[in-house]
């Protein structure tokens, strides 16, 4: 073996240099014979390919997932939609054609040119969608002229089709047109103009696992556009399909009897967090949506001042009132500023300071422990019982047991409510907590705020031994087959901050609530399944003492929120419900006949539907 | 230290080759970049690699400067600094068009996997510079070149970008088939790599392996990669002998041809200017690789010597690889054509490889 050193060998680099030539005047003829072949031996049919755009990609809609619910009864499925487009290179007099199209459908032809010209000039040879779901009247029309419409077609595409009208539409959501932003945004790779992506409800949260994946078409077209030939196609790829945890029976019951009403209703099962039922009054239909909703529509639900866009279960912030009163007992009792013999007398006020505080039952309860204060939701035992915990010592229990955070549950814009401490009102108003403020707090009055969904979870708790449970909307992530793509797992979110003996005790005064004569809720008492739960009424608007007002001759806006929150069977519960009626005025006869109703369905109870949903206030006797 | 002898054997020839690529690649570009504008406005894009054009050119001026033996010394240095950059651009890239590539430098984004090129063929030359003999390189010769040679490969791999993976092995094995290997150890390495490749597929992933099935054949991908070449196809066919004519080409303007700007630019060349713009093109590409081959050859230095191939060579490879793949005969993979396609990155680096070619020309009669 030889080696050349540091200067090579000259014949030996020429021999190297000539073979490395040689290879490359090779690849170069290859690349030449291959231009040839292309522009001069197929030239004239690739030319004449150009001149009409012949080889173009088509798109084709993968169809969303379908919705379940817990018993796999359908709530979402898709249909198909015939769609008018426009391929406006290929529509040759675009006026003209458009005049046509605007006699045929019946439609403005100024709208037709706006579409035309809203789609943008950089995008050549995307077709242009004017009008989604035609009519089949429109279609046959359409169909028998498409000769006379240079560029004119129909796309036969799935869309979106809501079963049940109405039917929990906050939950379920709704889709709309992609946006701009969105597009850039990167979050959805495989979305593309003009395709719909959720907008709302689980149709939002969702959105990755629903939307499936676009297929498309190489296709030869001829000199009008029309397809000649199919070249080659993806099939698109279905979306994964979604099963809730809602239990459609009941959500319907629930909706029903929120009819004419505001307000939400949350069922869960206590043991796993698994939403049942979420319902928000009034609501909105969702197949107004599908293909875009018109700008009346949108208005009128913007405007109307029952909110029907917000889902009140998870948005809307209420005062808990008295069933509040639950986190104030737990506070006292394991503060040990009471304990189970404790008792305070009401003389049906509570004088604090110079001031008076009212008990809502003027005559008074007498001597009340605090089993009878949770049973005849007594104010005057709490304002007491407060004062010895004070405002601080209050919240941390309310935060304990998951208020004035979010349940993490997977819906965009859940709010989290309001549990004030001294410090809070420090920093928002820079003012010092009044003790006679605590007085408020403690019977859920004052700036306390709480959403329906929190009090189920917090209610359930105090049903199954204390275990919080995050909420959870969807069970299982299917595939079309049935088969699993994901498990969405049942998550504890904490314990509440009571001891077992505490706990008993709220049992027996909650269940006291519904099973005894003095119960603030014993309207409700079914015949076979015991419930506990408390009420509550909610001040929207402070009448002067004195001057009391008759519900009715009030304005229905300021009227009183009814909360009324429960588990069942008392015993060893597995669902547990809470209830809110905007304006309802009582909890006993606005809202607890609601979870009644719903207890009894679920758990097989006739005697639930004798109970009387409308009764007249002056048989009510309730806080 | 400057003698004036380098000022006399300046290889202007090499020079206005150079130069007459760079023209015809901005004319080409300017019309690539102008559809879907409004006539008369100079894109942002022209403009941009007109800037990047400038400091290419500056760079190469710079680099023929100091005597290109230095690099034999900094060859570690400059190695392990591209080498260290693509980690950092692992960790720290910026993801676009689905890989890691970029590391962003205030108002600049770079790819180092692009000077990775240059770095490698300078170690190698170095490597082999002293290990060559007239039998060939033996296995103990060739540890080092192959650690090399691998270590970039798996990071830029692992980006992914296996276009650029597949040029630095491609310009890796031209030089190391150019330095000769002894014959047993060529034939060991064919067999050897013929039988690891089962191997290595039984490795990857369902998604990888079908990538890399798409890569070799675009039709799997009939959206995407299948339709760019059709497309592709029929604008450089309906150029025909004469073409269309400057910014008349139709498959250009409708947008219908992908990345027109920088990886299927010669399809614009080829549907505007036809088979006659294509000769030309090709016919100064080939005078630039042989004359880089001469440079080669006249070199009186064996490091000076592999170097000025190697660099022939990735020029070479880029050239083929992107005009084999519009007209589909090679996968589709994003390599850019040398002075011809938008992009900064590609623009330094292959002027810094034209920058040490005519360094070494320059120096052809200065032996140590």
């Amino acid at each position: 073996m030889t080696e050349f050193g540091k200067n090579p060998d000259r014949e030996w680099l020429k021999q190297r240099i000539i073979g490395v030539s040689v290879c490359i005047i090779f690849a170069f003829s290859v690349l030449f014979l291959r231009f040839i072949y292309l522009q001069i031996i197929k030239g004239e049919e690739f030319r004449i390919l150009s001149e009409k755009n012949a080889v173009r990609l088509t798109g084709i809609k993968a169809p969303r997932g379908l919705i379940l619910d817990r018993n796999r009864k359908l709530l979402v499925d898709n249909r198909p939609s015939f769609n008018l487009k426009i391929m406006i290179e290929d529509a040759g007099d675009l006026q003209e054609t458009m005049r046509k199209v605007s006699q045929m459908m019946e439609m403005p032809f100024e709208d037709l040119m706006k579409k035309i010209s809203d789609a943008g000039q950089g995008a050549f040879y995307k077709p242009v969608v004017l009008q989604e779901d035609i009519s089949r009247d429109h279609l046959a029309i359409i169909e028998a002229h498409k000769f006379d419409l240079p560029g004119v077609f129909i796309d036969i595409e799935p869309t979106r089709h809501y079963i049940h009208n109405k039917t929990a539409s906050h939950l379920l959501g709704y889709l709309g047109e992609v946006n701009n932003d969105e597009l850039l945004g990167g979050k959805y790779p495989n979305v593309k103009t003009g395709d719909s992506i959720g907008r709302y409800g689980v149709e939002k949260s969702f959105e990755t696992y629903l939307q499936g994946k676009r297929g498309g078409r190489q296709i030869e077209v001829d000199a009008n556009g029309r397809t000649i030939n199919v070249l080659k196609t993806v099939e698109p790829i279905t979306g994964f399909d979604l099963k809730l945890t809602i239990d459609l029976d009941l959500q319907q019951i629930a909706e029903k009897m929120l009819q004419d009403k505001h307000g939400a209703v949350v069922a869960l099962d206590p043991n796993t967090g698994d939403v049942l039922v979420m319902a928000s009054a009034p609501s909105f239909d969702q197949n107004d949506f599908v293909g875009g909703i018109n700008s009346k529509k949108w208005k009128a639900l913007m405007t109307d001042r029952g909110k029907p866009m917000t889902n009140k279960a998870i948005q809307g912030e209420y005062p808990p009132a008295s069933t509040y009163k639950i986190i104030t007992s737990m506070a006292a009792l394991e503060e040990k500023a009471v304990d189970i013999h404790t008792t305070f007398f009401c003389p049906g006020f509570f004088k604090y300071g110079n001031r008076v505080y009212r008990c809502w039952n003027k005559n008074g309860h007498g001597n009340v422990s605090i089993v009878e204060a949770v049973t005849q939701s007594c104010d005057v035992f709490y304002y007491q019982a407060g004062d010895k915990v004070g405002v601080d010592a209050l919240a941390k229990y309310a935060m304990g047991s998951g208020l004035g955070k979010k349940t993490g549950i997977l819906l965009e814009d859940e709010k989290k409510g309001l549990i004030p401490t001294s410090a809070w009102k420090k920093k928002r108003f820079n003012e010092s907590w009044h003790r006679g403020e605590t007085l408020s707090i403690a019977i859920g009055q004052g700036y306390d705020l709480v959403t329906p969904l929190q009090m189920a979870v917090f209610i359930g708790a105090v049903g199954n031994g204390g275990t919080l449970y995050k909420p959870r909307i969807v069970s299982t992530i299917e595939g079309s087959q049935g088969n699993i793509i994901k498990e969405i797992p049942i998550e504890v979110s904490g314990k509440l901050p009571a001891g077992s003996k505490t706990l008993e005790i709220l049992q027996k005064g909650l269940l006291d609530v519904v099973e005894t004569d003095r119960g603030t809720a014993k309207r409700i008492r079914l015949k076979h399944v015991k419930i506990a739960g408390k009420t509550g009424t909610a001040q929207v608007f402070s009448v002067k003492s004195g001057d009391k007002l008759k519900t009715e001759h009030l304005d229905f806006y300021l009227r009183d929120h009814a909360w009324f929150i429960c588990y069942a069977p008392a015993e060893n519960p597995v669902i547990a419900v809470s209830v809110l009626i905007e304006h309802g005025a009582h909890g006993s006869t606005a809202a607890a006949p609601i979870a009644a109703a719903l207890i009894g369905q679920y758990i097989h109870d006739p005697s639930a539907e004798l109970i009387e949903t409308n009764v007249s206030e002056e048989e009510s006797e309730t806080e | 230290m400057f003698d004036r002898r380098l000022i006399e054997n300046f290889d202007w020839g090499f020079l206005t080759v150079i130069s007459a690529i760079g023209c015809l690649g901005l004319v080409v570009l300017y019309s690539a970049s102008s559809a879907g504008q409004e006539a008369g406005i100079v894109s942002v894009l022209f403009k941009k690699q007109m800037v990047w054009m400038g400091a290419g050119f500056i760079m190469m001026m710079i680099l023929t400067i100091v005597d290109y033996r230095e690099l034999d010394k900094l060859h570690l240095f400059l190695y392990a600094f591209c080498a260290g950059l693509l980690v950092v651009v692992l960790i720290f890239g910026q993801i676009g068009g689905g890989s890691r590539r970029w590391l962003a430098l205030g108002f600049i984004r770079i790819q180092p996997s692009e000077l990775m090129k240059i770095a490698l063929i300078i170690s190698l030359a170095s490597a082999y510079s002293t290990s060559v003999s007239q039998t060939g390189i033996n296995f103990r010769k060739l540890i080092k070149p192959a650690f090399l040679c691998l270590i970039p490969f798996a990071l830029i791999v692992d980006q992914p970008d296996l276009g650029t993976a597949m040029l630095l092995v491609l310009i890796a094995g031209s030089i190391t088939l150019f330095v000769k290997v002894e014959r047993k150890v060529f034939f060991t390495l064919f067999i050897a790599g013929l039988s690891a490749v089962p191997l290595f597929w039984f490795m990857l992933k369902d998604y990888q392996k079908d990538r890399i099935l798409t890569f070799l054949n675009p039709d799997r991908d009939p959206l995407g990669a299948g339709y760019h070449i059709i497309q592709s196809k029929i604008a450089i066919g309906s150029g025909m002998l004469t073409g269309k004519g400057f910014l008349k080409g139709t498959q250009n303007a409708l947008s219908f041809l992908p990345e027109q700007h920088t990886d299927f630019i010669v399809s614009v060349l080829a549907e505007e200017w036809g088979l006659l713009g294509v000769s030309v093109l090709l016919t100064f590409y080939l005078i630039l690789l042989l004359w880089g081959l001469n440079i080669a050859y006249n070199c009186r230095n064996m490091f000076g010597s592999i170097l000025a191939f190697g660099i022939t060579a990735m020029i070479f490879w880029q050239i083929f690889i992107n005009t084999g793949m519009v007209m589909g005969l090679m996968p589709v993979v994003g390599v850019p054509l040398p002075l011809i396609s938008y992009g900064g990155s590609s623009v330094i680096t292959n002027m810094v490889g034209f920058g040490i070619l005519l360094n070494i020309s320059m120096r052809k009669f200065s032996s140590h």
